[in-house]
Parts: C-alpha cells; sequence; structure tokens
C-alpha cells in the first residue's frame, strides 16, 4: 500500500477538490470491483425460490418479523 | 400494477445488483443478504404502488435503502464483521496483494459516512444517473453531487495521501510528518 501512496502522491498534481483524474479512476475502479464481483455471482437460489413461490396459489411466503435469517419455514 | 411474468423476470434480474448494493452498503454478507430478502418481500407486497414503465432498479434500491436505513438507526454496524464475512462471498480468491489493497478499500469506504457512501456508491458502482440517485435518497440531485464529490475526496485520503483530510501539506511537509511519526 505504500507503493500505492507514493506512487499517487508522484507524478500528478492535484486538480480541484484535491482529486487528479489518476485517483479518481483508481477510486472508480476499486469501487466497480467490488461491486461487479457481486454482481456476478447472479441470483442466490433461495432469492429465485422465493419470486417463485409467488406463482402458486397459497405459496406466499412468510415474513418473519424478528429479524431472524431462517427462511424454511414455507417449504415442503 | 399486477405481478406478471414479466415484471417478475425483471424484479428477479435486479437481484444480483440488489445484493451488491446490500453488501456494499453493509459490509456484510449475511446481513445484506437478509437485506435482500426483506427488499423481495416488500416489494411484491407493495407491487400495486410500483408505476408500469417507471425504473424498476430504482424502486427496488429505494425500498432497500430505506430498510437499511431504519434497521441502521435500531443497530450500529456491526464492523468487526465485515472484512472476513465479506472476503468469504468471493468467489475466486484475490492474489494477495489484490486481497490487501481490496480489504484497504473496503474499510477506507465503510469510515465514510453513511450518506457519502450510499451516494457514491449508487453513482460510482450501480451506474445510477445523478437524477436517479437523489430519488432514491430522497434528496436534492446537488446534494447527491457533493456528497459524491465529498465521498471522493476522504477515500483519497484515506487510501492515497498518509493521514490528510484535505490536501493542504506538501511534499516537504509530508516528509516532515512522516519522519516524526515513526
Amino acid at each position: 500500500m505504500k507503493d500505492l501512496k507514493s506512487q499517487a502522491s508522484r507524478n500528478t498534481t492535484p486538480g480541484k477538490g484535491g482529486l487528479t483524474p489518476e485517483i479518481q479512476s483508481r477510486i472508480g475502479h476499486q469501487l466497480r470491483a467490488m461491486y461487479d464481483d457481486v454482481v456476478r455471482q447472479g441470483v442466490p437460489e433461495r432469492f429465485a425460490e422465493l419470486i417463485k413461490k409467488l406463482d402458486t396459489p397459497g405459496g406466499t411466503p412468510q415474513v418473519d418479523n424478528d429479524g431472524g435469517s431462517n427462511d424454511n419455514n414455507g417449504r415442503n | 400494477m399486477p405481478l406478471t411474468d414479466s415484471l417478475r423476470d425483471d424484479i428477479l434480474a435486479a437481484v444480483p445488483s440488489l445484493r451488491a448494493f446490500a453488501i456494499s452498503l453493509s459490509g456484510n454478507a449475511d446481513r445484506a443478504d437478509d437485506l435482500v430478502q426483506e427488499t423481495l418481500l416488500r416489494a411484491l407486497a407493495n407491487i400495486d404502488s410500483f408505476q408500469p414503465g417507471s425504473n424498476l432498479p430504482a424502486w427496488l434500491f429505494t425500498i432497500l435503502r430505506n430498510l437499511f436505513r431504519s434497521d441502521y438507526r435500531k443497530r450500529r454496524r456491526e464492523v468487526e464483521d465485515a472484512e472476513g464475512n465479506y472476503a468469504k462471498t468471493l468467489k475466486t480468491q484475490p492474489s494477495q496483494n489484490a486481497h490487501l489493497e481490496f480489504e484497504e478499500f473496503r474499510t477506507a469506504l465503510d469510515k465514510l459516512p453513511q450518506d457519502q457512501r450510499e451516494a457514491l456508491i449508487l453513482v460510482g458502482a450501480s451506474g445510477f444517473s445523478y437524477e436517479d440517485a437523489a430519488s432514491i435518497c430522497g434528496c436534492a440531485v446537488g446534494t447527491i453531487k457533493s456528497r459524491v464529490n465529498r465521498a471522493r475526496s476522504k477515500l483519497a485520503a484515506l487510501l492515497y495521501v498518509d493521514g490528510a483530510e484535505d490536501f493542504g501539506p506538501d511534499e516537504t511537509v509530508r516528509a516532515v510528518i512522516g519522519g516524526s511519526g515513526g
């Protein structure tokens, strides 16, 4: 990380707000890398099932208002 | 509008980015998936209030964002959980250096005020326009712009410039500070 810092503070002149285009693009790149990594995981089975359940009459999923993460109560 | 097959498909298609938004906001994969689940249940329960032809992702993001904020007021962020938990969600393990860099970025992102973090994610990662981000956050477009700018400046300060919040010290001063700090 030392490298990153010295690299970024060398050979760049801060523009308005102190942000060089290089730093801006570096931030944008890291932000998208973090985000897209999750996007690429697609739709987990639990959510596909949750939405599918609403197809079938009487298949309305139970809402657990206690904040618990158990979502198996509607499965047979 | 009623829940048609095509609307259901559109909701399903929005799930990956809803998860990415939730994880970026909360820093916690388990909690993020609970948020997404709650968002989907709310959306499906209130589908009648969705205006056909309007921006479905923005509508879903608004629900998730509001859920996150009301949840946040109840319990503080579980910061200690963030890094390890998030790393587990990665499909491919990044190389050691990339991983360190990633964790440093994640830690810096967590240090931003919530308003700034969500604005930066919506505009910089989700790809919403300033207008859509403003409507999701319930504030003016100018407010979103300034939050995004402040978020970028603060991240730059945290990641690429030693210590300083602004870019005041020149190289010499910075060297002196660095030297005395050990």
